[in-house]
């Protein structure tokens, strides 16, 4: 899979393409509106994340370019701005996605994941890992081909995880990703964990081969394989 | 009090105190020339008395006063020569006014054919307790004249000077920095007025500039610290996953993420704040709260299941609003959080929806909040770590926004209610 970041602040850049890099993607990256226009020109991608603050133009218009050339790429709009109308004006132009600075690296990588599953994969929503198989669409969980019913959220917690595999999970990442603002920042931590030991306890029950691990108070790593 | 009646009352003592001085002065210098009137009167009969003496030697005999105004009595040349001209106030019967009335006498000796005589001329005098009464009427009448022309010259033509000022003064009552109207002026050709006019445009405008100037500033603020706010996130997260870290490390690069989570919450919350304030959620509709509370709260669900927590919604009408439907979740999500934040474990939340009205009613801690203060920016009862203490400034807001009102009040519970 080929990823392009358009991107002009130099840290942010750097540590979204490196991250990236370490889940085995191929990561170029531009830092201005016309070296950006330049490599969708010439390079097909599979996934693009585009800032819409740019040197030289605005991201949008970029977004319009792909979209009139009818390119396949999925776009995902990362932006500081995190405005409600660049976010209706962006997925109405036709991006897969909005991801509002700051964002945690996990988020980063359940989103291209999951545009990546839902535009180049289309139909092959299979997730397998060891003994544990999960099909995105129907949301459904097997283990060993045996139904492994889950609720809503810890379906969600299993995915976050999953799709951030042997990836260490900001505990705050993952609140945000599944409870969102319905969570009460003050005791998110002993919640979050006791969601998690609830989803333990069903995996081993059934026999999962797979661990999900407290990283002391950072977060929650899931290992498998 | 009123300028008008300030300036009425002003004007009403300085006038009591003048004319009152006014009075007494003119009453003794009338008095004065009265007397001067009547002792050349008196002067003048003697004259006439003793010249018509000399003619007729009748008259030297007439030792009453009976019907003229004089009496005249031989005295003892010892007694008369040391006697001088005197004018004396004192009382005498009058036949019309049939009792004691004041009279000036005029007492004088005089000598004729070698023998004294004593000759007492008598005039009616003012009375002087009529003349005081007559004056302090004329002058009281003077008085409430004089005061209610000032009234009546305040209220029509005062009124008319000042209305301009009024005008302005009226305006500047309902000006609201938060929402700024164009102020109008009336024309008018008084300088002071004229200037007081432009000097307050000028000053609005100038306090409306700055204001818009520092919201937008605190949204640009807040924008531009999003990218470092990313930048160092995603640097430490990575500094985390590389795998080498020890516990001890790892547990200091967790406490330098959850601050900068709470700055990155923080952060939201200010820009949230000041696009509202901005006006910038314009997409308004017809928004069920029924509905909404009800979303909110299922949402909730894994949260206050967690804290053992119920929490009950009462629908008493169905509660429809013209809202932008994002912001109305936005209220609602803070309230409910609020009451799950300042609950007990085991606690309770009731919602109440009415047509009008929506209330939160949550247990807590067992004393009222600060009525005050509740909804204020970075208003906390307890110091907490992880609040961002602008949920329900967030709310207030919102409200504000819409010409909807939020109180509070405690009854053993805390009641946050927003009336529509």
């Amino acid at each position: 899979m080929k990823i392009l970041v358009i991107e002009d602040e130099p840290a942010m850049r750097e540590t979204m393409v490196q991250s990236l890099q370490q889940e085995q993607y191929v990561v170029e990256f531009a830092a201005d509106f016309y070296s950006a226009q330049e490599k969708i020109g010439i390079y097909e991608y599979d996934c693009i994340l585009l800032d819409i603050g740019l040197p030289g133009g605005n991201g949008l218009t970029l977004l319009k370019e792909l979209k009139k050339e009818n390119k396949a790429e999925a776009v995902i709009i990362v932006s500081a701005k995190n405005s409600l109308e660049d976010k209706v004006k962006g997925l109405d132009l036709g991006a897969d996605d909005y991801l509002a600075k700051p964002f945690h690296l996990a988020e980063l990588h359940a989103r291209v994941k999951s545009v990546l599953r839902r535009k180049k994969l289309d139909g092959n929503s299979l997730i397998s890992i060891n003994n544990l198989k999960i099909d995105t669409g129907l949301r459904t969980v097997w283990v060993d081909e045996k139904d492994l019913p889950l609720n809503r959220k810890e379906y969600d917690v299993l995915l976050y995880l999953i799709t951030n595999k042997n990836r260490l999970v900001n505990k705050s990442a993952l609140a945000e990703h599944v409870w969102g603002d319905y969570i009460d920042e003050a005791n998110s931590f002993d919640f979050i964990y006791s969601q998690i030991k609830n989803l333990r306890k069903k995996l081993k029950d059934s026999e999962a081969a797979i661990e999900i691990q407290a990283i002391y108070g950072v977060g929650y790593k899931l290992t498998g394989e | 009090m009123k300028l008008l009646n300030y300036t009425s009352a002003y004007f009403a003592g300085i006038l009591l105190v003048i004319i009152s001085i006014w009075a007494v002065v003119f009453y003794f210098v009338m008095l004065d020339e009265i007397y001067d009137s009547i002792d050349d009167g008196l002067d003048n009969q003697k004259g006439l008395v003793i010249e018509k003496s000399t003619i007729d030697s009748t008259v030297l005999f007439k030792n009453n006063f009976d019907e003229s105004d004089y009496s005249i009595r031989e005295i003892p040349a010892a007694l008369a020569i040391n006697s001088q001209d005197e004018y004396i106030d004192t009382m005498m019967y009058m036949q019309n006014e049939k009792s004691e009335e004041p009279v000036r006498l005029l007492k004088t000796v005089f000598l004729q054919n070698g023998k004294y005589y004593r000759l007492l001329v008598a005039t009616s005098m003012v009375e002087e307790d009529d003349l005081t009464a007559q004056l302090f009427y004329s002058i009281l009448w003077l008085y409430i004249g004089l005061v209610s022309t000032i009234i009546i010259f305040n209220n029509f033509l005062l009124k008319r000077v000042w209305s301009p000022f009024n005008h302005l003064l009226k305006q500047l009552k309902k000006f609201r920095l938060e929402k700024p109207q164009p102020i109008t002026i009336t024309k008018t050709n008084i300088d002071e007025f004229r200037l007081l006019n432009e000097t307050i445009q000028k000053l609005l405008q100038q306090n409306i500039d700055t204001y818009t100037s520092q919201k937008q500033f605190i949204e640009n603020a807040s924008h531009e610290l999003q990218t470092p706010l990313a930048i160092s996130i995603n640097k430490l997260e990575a500094l985390a996953e590389t795998g080498d870290l020890q516990e001890k490390q790892l547990k200091l690069v967790a406490d330098a993420l959850d601050n900068l989570e709470r700055l990155t919450r923080l952060n939201k919350s200010l820009l949230l704040l000041s696009k509202i304030e901005n006006k910038q959620f314009s997409d308004v509709k017809r928004v069920n709260i029924n509905q909404l509370v009800k979303k909110v709260v299922a949402d909730f669900e894994d949260q206050s299941v967690y804290n053992n927590i119920s929490i009950t919604i009462d629908e008493k009408d169905n509660c429809l609003q013209h809202m932008n439907e994002d912001l109305a979740v936005i209220m609602i999500i803070n309230l409910v959080k609020n009451a799950i934040q300042h609950n007990l474990p085991g606690g309770m939340i009731h919602i109440t929806i009415t047509n009008h009205s929506l209330s939160v009613e949550n247990s807590g801690k067992g004393t009222a909040l600060d009525t005050e203060k509740i909804f204020n920016r970075f208003h906390s009862e307890e110091p907490s770590q992880v609040s961002t203490g602008l949920g329900l400034a967030i709310v207030k807001a919102i409200t504000v926004l819409y010409n909807f009102k939020s109180s509070y009040h405690f009854n053993q519970k805390h009641i946050i209610s927003i009336h529509f």
